[in-house]
């Protein structure tokens, strides 16, 4: 059977054009409009390496268990736990991460998601000096220029440079590409930088360097001559790029994981969002970041709604506080602060320091995903997950902070559960019965 | 019985019910107010003895920034405003923080603590309203709603310049449904759409860029679609210009544009029997008064330009206001007016955050603190409290801070003080800047408001200009049994006591909602059902599928496919559609 208007559930672009022709009887699925990742991903829901059933490792063997067996011992290992971490990653609805907040508030745990690992700079970035940003649409419609710094969007987010970023063809911008012209700011000759009108190849960690001399520049004054060799970039090219930026009428900036995680971090983000207020002085400026999961947005949009902050928000002592650097996954695992986890739709085992990740794997933890993976591994309880958007409906931000409602396509594939919003409903009620016990 | 209560020998308010201060029971069953309670309703309901306490219906916020895209952009990027202002978790209450933008639960907390019980979300972006919603959903202890942004709308400006009302109405009435919103809220009209090419407008006919139309077109179209619609409240209008020195001169020109469109209010519902007429006759609503009232040319000769507009607002009957007053300390400025935050950015520096919203409309954050040293922000002050003093006729006002932009909405009993004793103006002249007294009349402003004004400028005004007064802001039979009860003695109350009315009005003795005490002398004691408002208009079927095919033509502009577009009913807690049988 053929759906259409699906939203894809991979990277924070949410396309929403994405058709699935389903066969249920020869278990295969035929995807249009997706990107390889999406489709990659789409074939999930037939593939045979799917977790199934729930699991959990007894004196050191794993073994198949009902869901109501594994929901006990996941229950019992969180109500025994005096601090665990709640890691509700981005590849799950924001309904499903809004369970996950309430059971770390109830528990007096910490709440935190993949920005921790990837976008948390841009956030404190913004927490420093505030974003002048868009929906995506404005890029689509008004752009003149487009500038990608420190992001590869043609492979990273595939359809970004069709759907919003260069080749789409907006109310001003009817003949698309031609109208636009591109700039990259990568220190690698990526197939973005390939494609683009000029190509700033600055050294590895000079952003911050670079963004300061733009700012100099734009700021009429002359830059130490010194940039050019810390940067790697001629000041004459630095000037032609501000020059050629006053002159758009619209600059849409998009900012990928080279800024925020490079060297100098969220002062990089900071740096080029003081940048963008500034250019608002010149011509229409908006800088939005390429957010990488389905739903890594909306994990800071619900923690901050709900809660007040946006990642790393810990319980401990009744109410939210936020303090990156004490509060956030890494360093609590690194500094031993956590004694148990419950890590969501994310292979966190894979995406932490070797420190990290080993003292993850000798405490004990209860792991939600729909597929093996090194987390899945080394947890003590697996859950089998739902696969949003395709199994079971729910909400996701976008790269842009726009919500996006999915419908599924099918259905989950256990009779014990619905969705992952459902199951961590069931593990909160068993949660809450032994603690109030 | 949860629901049935009967409140004893309290002095009652209920304007809209011509109730001053008298002394009487009300009485609650199932939720709604009857006139009595049997005796064996009696014996199972709760009694209250209110002796010596001020009764009245719970309090109504017809604009208050609390839910959406740019208020959680506003807590997303200000952890400085959150970590000193939090409150831990009860068995019965989610823990939260924020000051000027507090989490959602704590949000609901707080109103409900000063006897709110319903508020209204002043601007919900169209493509954002599920987001709107979901925070609507999540915040508790109130009834809401949320006003629809359309005064920079693409499809609107369209039909505007091609004079194609019908068509424009048509759109409204499916948006309003769409995303289950109530009402529309017209931002900066024509100047947000040119915002997005980084400029603004600053005259009433003065055309946007390739639109080609003019503030004055979109407030004359809004308002004129409004009447035909049948839509509960008024346009509620942000003027252009907002916050230039100056800009009093074209806010009361906006007000003048719809002077001869006569209010029709449509809904169809049961009313409570209220003994004034409930229906609203204004055809607009202007927010934040104050701030759309600044005088003078410059920062340097900047002076209240309040007088300007109440004369006209006094002087006419289809105008209502919020006034946005000012009560000094920290704010978190946010609007939908993208230019004019960026104005305040240029002036002070500050963070600033910036949302413009494809086809639809723009936003803008910024943190701000009014200081009392400071010239122009002790005008401010006196000018949020003129708007209300000035204007004869309470019913012509409705007090807020347009919380969180003049300030949070915990200040609101600093402002009824205000409002209320002439000596707790003076104290503040006493501390603020000179300027409060050289460039604003208030000082020599002697009137001093009773409860039973207070009462229609903090609920049953509120509840009337936007068509709720049905069931909210009275305590007339049949409205719902939201009551505020607080700690003032009227026979007993001394003005000059100001400290006293802010304690009272801070922590209610008790709120009820729905006939259920849920908050008591500033404690959450239960949480209650909530519910969420929107209009729902029928039209003809032929003129929805006409305009239909315009908005999917158009649809390729947007990056959201058209049927991804809509906010289904599951974002909404309780969906409670008040029901229009449009006339077009």
């Amino acid at each position: 059977m053929v759906y259409k208007n699906i939203i894809c559930p991979v990277c924070g672009a949410a396309c929403d054009d994405v058709q699935v022709d389903l066969d249920t009887i020869n278990r295969t699925i035929d995807v249009q409009n997706a990107c390889k990742m999406g489709n990659a991903k789409f074939q999930e829901v037939v593939s045979s390496h799917r977790i199934v059933r729930p699991t959990i490792r007894e004196n050191g063997k794993v073994k198949d268990v009902s869901w109501d067996e594994a929901l006990e011992m996941a229950a019992d290992i969180l109500v025994k736990s005096r601090r665990p971490l709640f890691f509700l990653g981005s590849e799950t609805s924001c309904e499903a991460q809004e369970v996950g907040l309430h059971i770390a508030e109830y528990l007096g745990g910490v709440a935190d998601s993949n920005a921790t690992i990837c976008h948390g700079p841009t956030v404190m970035g913004i927490q420093e000096s505030g974003m002048v940003g868009a929906t995506a649409g404005q890029t689509k419609n008004r752009a003149d220029m487009i500038v990608y710094w420190g992001v590869n969007a043609l492979e990273s987010m595939p359809r970004h440079m069709s759907r919003y970023g260069v080749f789409p063809r907006g109310y001003w911008t009817k003949r698309g590409r031609f109208d636009r012209t591109l700039i990259t700011v990568d220190p690698r000759r990526t197939p973005t930088a390939t494609a683009s009108d000029l190509h700033l190849q600055i050294n590895p960690n000079t952003d911050y360097e670079l963004l300061s001399a733009l700012f100099t520049i734009l700021n009429g004054k002359e830059p130490h001559t010194s940039i050019e060799d810390i940067t790697g970039i001629p000041i004459s090219v630095m000037k032609q790029m501000v020059e050629m930026m006053k002159e758009s009428n619209y600059v849409g900036i998009f900012v990928g994981l080279g800024v925020s995680s490079s060297y100098g971090k969220h002062r990089n983000i900071e740096m080029a969002l003081n940048f963008v207020k500034e250019m608002n002085n010149y011509t229409k400026c908006n800088i939005g970041a390429l957010r990488g999961h389905c739903n890594v947005a909306g994990f800071n949009q619900l923690a901050s709604y709900l809660y007040g902050y946006p990642f790393g928000v810990d319980f401990m002592k009744g109410y939210p506080r936020y303090n990156p650097g004490e509060t956030t996954t890494v360093d609590l695992l690194r500094e031993k602060d956590v004694d148990a986890a419950f890590v969501m739709s994310a292979d966190l085992v894979n995406h932490i320091p070797a420190d990290s990740a080993k003292y993850l794997t000798e405490i004990p933890m209860i792991c939600l995903d729909i597929a093996p993976c090194p987390s899945t591994t080394a947890a003590d309880v697996v859950l089998p997950g739902v696969i949003d958007a395709m199994e079971c409906d729910g909400t996701f931000y976008r790269l842009d902070n726009v919500p996006v409602h999915f419908e599924p396509f099918t259905d989950s594939p256990f009779p014990e559960t619905k969705s992952n919003e459902e199951t961590l409903k069931m593990l909160f009620e068993k949660v809450k019965a032994k603690k109030e016990a | 019985m949860s629901g049935t209560i009967a409140i004893k020998n309290g002095y009652v308010f209920d304007p809209l019910n011509e109730i001053n201060g008298d002394k009487m029971d009300i009485f609650i069953r199932n939720g709604k107010v009857v006139t009595e309670l049997s005796a064996s309703e009696m014996k199972d309901a709760k009694e209250i003895d209110a002796t010596g306490k001020t009764v009245m219906p719970g309090g109504v916020d017809s604009h208050s920034h609390v839910a959406g895209a740019k208020v959680n952009g506003g807590r997303m990027m200000r952890p400085e405003d959150h970590y000193k202002f939090y409150q831990k978790k009860t068995p019965i209450t989610h823990s939260g923080c924020g000051y000027t933008v507090p989490s959602v639960y704590l949000g609901g907390y707080e109103y409900s603590k000063m006897g709110y019980t319903t508020v209204f979300e002043a601007a919900v972006p169209p493509m954002e309203a599920r987001h709107t919603h979901e925070e609507m959903r999540s915040t508790p202890m109130l009834d809401m709603g949320g006003y629809l942004v359309l005064g920079n709308n693409w499809f609107l400006m369209r039909y505007f310049k091609e004079g194609n009302i019908e068509k424009a109405a048509a759109y409204v009435a499916w948006m309003l449904k769409t995303h289950k919103t109530y009402g529309i809220k017209c931002v900066n009209p024509a100047g947000v759409e040119n915002w997005g090419w980084g400029e603004n407008v600053g005259a009433l006919d003065q055309a946007n860029i390739h639109f080609e139309v003019t503030p004055e077109d979109i407030i004359n179209g809004l308002a004129e679609l409004n009447e035909m619609l049948g839509i509960p409240m008024p346009v509620h209008l942000h003027a252009n210009n907002l916050g230039h020195p100056g800009c009093w001169e074209i806010t009361r020109d906006s007000l003048k544009i719809p002077k001869n469109i006569r209010a029709r209010p449509n809904t169809n519902v049961e009313w409570a029997e209220t003994k004034m007429n409930p229906l609203r006759h204004e055809s607009i609503y202007l927010t934040h008064c104050q701030f759309n009232a600044f005088g003078g040319t410059s920062w340097r000769d900047f002076e209240s330009g309040v007088k300007g507009i109440t004369d006209y607002v006094n002087a006419q009957d289809h105008i209502v206001m919020d006034s946005g007053c000012v009560p000094f300390g920290e704010a978190t400025v946010m609007t939908g007016d993208g230019p004019a935050i960026h104005d305040l950015y240029v002036l002070t520096g500050h963070k600033w955050s910036n949302t413009d919203v494809e086809c639809e409309c723009g936003s803008g954050v910024l943190p701000f603190t009014y200081l009392k040293n400071n010239p122009v922000h002790s005008v401010q002050w006196a000018m949020g409290l003129e708007v209300l003093l000035y204007v004869k006729d309470a019913w012509k006002s409705i007090m807020t801070t347009d919380s969180p932009n003049g300030g949070p909405f915990i200040k609101y009993p600093q402002v009824i003080a205000w409002l209320m004793s002439n000596k707790a103006r003076q104290d503040t002249f006493e501390e603020c800047h000179k300027w409060a007294q050289d460039r604003s009349g208030l000082a020599a402003e002697t009137r001093e408001m009773t409860l039973n004004e207070i009462a229609i400028v903090t609920r049953a005004n509120a509840a009337r200009t936007i068509g709720m007064s049905h069931c909210k802001g009275t305590l007339a039979v049949g409205a719902d049994g939201d009551v505020a009860i607080y700690d003032i003695d009227p026979k007993a109350l001394e003005v000059s006591d100001y400290e006293s009315i802010i304690r009272a009005f801070e922590n209610a003795a008790y709120t009820i909602k729905d006939g259920q005490v849920v908050s008591q002398k500033g404690e959450i004691v239960a949480i209650p059902e909530k519910k969420t408002y929107y209009t729902d208009i029928a039209i003809s079927a032929d003129d929805e599928k006409n305009m239909l095919e315009d908005v999917r033509n158009w649809f390729k502009y947007y990056t959201i496919g058209f049927n991804n577009y809509p906010t289904p009913e599951k974002y909404l807690a309780n969906p409670t559609p008040i029901r229009i049988d449009a006339e077009v």
